[in-house]
């Protein structure tokens, strides 16, 4: 296998397996949506309105519950000197890693929410968009925090930290990714202009998010 | 590698480490097939200087010179780097851990089974590596400088956490790299056997000096 299949394959693994994040991130998903209705109140308009807000953010916030230890784990092994000193380009490195998170913990994420659209009283085609638009946006969602995981890597408690700085990057990516699921029945324009303008923003930070990832690693050890 | 080493030398190395000049103006010459053991009381260098050679650390000043191998590479793309820190993942098995880093560092040599059998794990390859002692640990993290080949091997302490039988197989294994024109630098604060070496000590004052 190639060094970086096999570095996918791993990470992987890691994930799915014990002490991974990957079903936390999808039970916390559950939880968070859950949730709202209890304190929203069982408005139904009203839920069906902010139903795609709610999984937006419900998303996001899963998200970044497992970001931190993205390189961390690496780090406190030491395998991060490992893959440093490694033919492999760094920059490739994180691209893999971020991949393997999205795998593992974002896909769940995009599967699960059709079923939870139905607990916010969602109409069919809102639900539809709401789910293409995760599809795309959670990998923007990663790779823009894979930038926060690198800077806090020296961090012990770096977590906290991380959510404070991504939280506002990942702000145009909230805003597309609701104003095009809501597009669809609200909306004053269509669809596919806030659309293209999120898989704009997932491309821009899956070229960006490994080469930042990838300097702040490099100045982490030192 | 194919292309053989034959000398690593490092020129007036200066490090800081916190604000703490670490070397100060460092010398030394690693020939092929001999190792060159590193000694000196706790903070004198030792594993900072490993770390410089692997490219994990920047020096202030000076140089590393690298005669022989494969001048497409970086001096750290030679290393293997034996650290303190084991870099196994515990929800992964001994077989496993091994065979990701035999793919990731490329350049195949030993198969997993071989180098687990060499290192006296092969019965344990199925076993998650959490189950791990410290001494199997350790081993089984030197196993991945078998499964891929590379000239230069960075040894920080080596022979920690080994028992008795483990450390003259450890000194076996490295005394194999030698005869095949490895190159070994050794950090240690212990009497390592190798059969032939070359010692370098580095001293709390910092001033350090090469002895042939």
């Amino acid at each position: 296998m190639s060094a970086l299949a096999s570095l996918f394959v791993r990470e992987w693994k890691l994930a799915v397996r014990v002490g991974g994040g990957a079903l936390m991130g999808a039970l916390f998903f559950l939880i968070v949506v859950t949730v709202v209705p209890f304190g929203v109140g069982p408005d139904l308009n009203l839920l069906s309105r902010i139903g795609p807000a709610i999984l937006w953010i419900g998303a996001l916030l899963a998200t970044l519950l497992s970001l931190d230890r993205l390189f961390q784990v690496d780090r406190d092994d030491g395998g991060l000197d490992l893959i440093l000193m490694a033919d492999a380009s760094l920059e490739l490195v994180v691209l893999v890693k971020c991949l393997a998170h999205w795998a593992a913990t974002g896909l769940p994420l995009v599967l699960a929410s059709p079923l939870l659209a139905v607990f916010m009283n969602m109409e069919p085609e809102v639900i539809a968009a709401t789910t293409a638009t995760l599809l795309v946006g959670t990998p923007a969602l990663t790779f823009t925090g894979a930038i926060g995981a690198a800077l806090t890597v020296t961090l012990k408690r770096g977590g906290l930290l991380l959510a404070i700085l991504v939280l506002p990057l990942t702000v145009p990516v909230m805003i597309f990714g609701v104003s095009s699921a809501t597009a669809v029945v609200f909306g004053t324009v269509p669809f596919t202009t806030p659309f293209s303008i999120l898989a704009a923003l997932g491309l821009f930070a899956m070229v960006l998010g490994p080469f930042a990832a990838a300097a702040a690693l490099r100045h982490a050890g030192e | 590698m194919s292309i053989p080493v034959s000398r690593l030398s490092g020129q007036g190395l200066t490090l800081d480490r916190g604000g703490r000049r670490v070397l100060a103006d460092l010398d030394f010459v690693a020939t092929s097939g001999e190792a060159l053991v590193v000694t000196g009381p706790n903070g004198a260098g030792k594993s900072t200087l490993l770390r410089l050679i692997a490219g994990l650390l920047r020096p202030v000043a000076g140089r590393l010179v690298l005669d022989g191998g494969d001048p497409e590479l970086s001096i750290a793309q030679h290393c293997h780097y034996f650290g303190h820190q084991d870099a196994l993942k515990a929800a992964l098995s001994v077989g496993e851990n091994l065979g990701f880093w035999r793919d990731f560092f490329g350049e195949a040599d030993d198969t997993v089974y071989d180098a687990l059998d060499r290192v006296g794990l092969a019965r344990l390859v199925d076993l998650p590596a959490a189950y791990l002692s410290a001494g199997q640990r350790r081993r089984l993290a030197f196993a991945r400088l078998l499964v891929s080949k590379r000239p230069i091997w960075l040894l920080d302490e080596p022979t920690s956490a080994l028992d008795a039988a483990s450390e003259t197989r450890l000194i076996e294994i490295v005394g194999e790299h030698l005869d095949g024109g490895g190159l070994v630098v050794a950090a240690t604060h212990l009497a390592l056997p190798f059969s032939r070496m070359a010692s370098l000590r580095l001293g709390a004052a910092v001033i350090a000096e090469a002895v042939a």
